[in-house]
């Protein structure tokens, strides 16, 4: 599975942004307009999409694209 | 009004106030689903309702059962398509004197009553706020405005709810879902025919209105706390109790 489309594709779907903003910098909340509520919905899709559960403390950690790629990937393996 | 297309969910509705609550939405076209405890409750509301040609599904659930809770909502969702409507009613009473009262009976009023709402709200948010509209109606009671001697369970429940209603209604209002809740006054339901006659009677002569209310005057408020209609009320409490408690 191509964890980077998979997670781009996600992002776009729930927070209605254009696929050219999701740059492996862009923040979900400054960048991509995302609300708590956003964040929170967003961890839970990942949860649903990829099968795995990822803790509060964790979440809090992701805060850009690239950190939710590479903690998604670090889990898969 | 018309609540056709719409999904609502109701809890402790196989009888009582909840039940008149389903059956005033199903009326007005909605699917309804009866979530009960008790499993003999939902088929025969079920049947009743299928029977008068509601659109109706039942589920039995125990809603402080947080793994059943999310099963059942589940499950909705993916047989509906949404959910529009949610009302927490389901609630008991364990009545007593706090220097009498067991432990077990704080415990379990507390936990169907607050946590059970807690439960419910918590599972189908996540579908409600998909898009903006929703409503959820949690049923108080007067009592958890005022107090009640022998009901210290009761009332911390229900002021509980009152609180929990107002957080709910602050964290989902930027997406148009509503929380409201209503506080019933006296209603003539199995929970309060078990009173005496003679506390029944003297509670009565407190109401302005003089008189008991019914489950329909909770269900015509359900109604509209559910409809467009309110689409700019959220966060409230609304007191339906002949003017027992006014604010």
């Amino acid at each position: 599975m191509d964890v980077t489309a998979k997670v781009k594709e996600i992002i776009v779907e729930e927070l209605g942004v254009d696929a050219s903003e999701v740059t492996p910098e862009a923040k979900f909340i400054e960048d991509l307009g995302a609300d708590s509520l956003d964040t929170v919905e967003l961890i839970m899709k990942f949860e649903e999409e990829f099968d795995l559960e990822i803790e509060d403390d964790e979440a809090e950690k992701l805060t850009t694209v690239g950190e939710a790629i590479n903690f998604l990937k670090g889990k898969l393996q | 009004m018309d609540f056709s297309g719409k999904t609502a969910v109701i809890t402790g509705s196989s009888r009582g106030i909840g039940k008149a609550i389903a059956e005033a939405y199903a009326k007005n076209g909605a699917t309804v689903c009866i979530i009960d405890l008790m499993e003999d409750g939902v088929s025969s509301v079920v049947d009743e309702f299928t029977n008068k040609g509601y659109i109706c599904h039942g589920y039995t659930c125990d809603v402080t059962d947080s793994a059943r809770t999310e099963k059942v909502i589940k499950e909705i969702y993916k047989l509906t398509g949404s959910i529009n409507i949610l009302v927490n009613n389901a609630g008991i009473t364990k009545d007593g004197l706090i220097i009498k009262m067991k432990e077990s009976n704080w415990d379990a009023v507390i936990n169907v009553n607050l946590k059970g709402t807690f439960n419910c709200v918590q599972k189908a948010c996540r579908y409600m706020m998909k898009q903006p509209g929703n409503s959820i109606i949690n049923i108080a009671s007067v009592i958890g405005l005022i107090g009640n001697a022998g009901q210290a369970n009761y009332a911390a429940s229900k002021a509980g709810i009152i609180g929990l209603t107002k957080s709910v209604a602050k964290e989902f209002a930027a997406r148009g879902l509503r929380c409201n809740a209503i506080a019933p006054g006296f209603i003539k339901t199995a929970m309060t025919d078990t009173l005496p006659e003679d506390i029944v009677r003297g509670y009565s002569e407190a109401i302005p209105m003089k008189r008991m209310g019914s489950p329909e005057d909770i269900a015509d408020l359900c109604l509209f706390l559910a409809s467009e209609m309110s689409s700019y009320i959220t966060g409230q409490v609304i007191n339906v109790d002949g003017g027992l408690v006014m604010n």
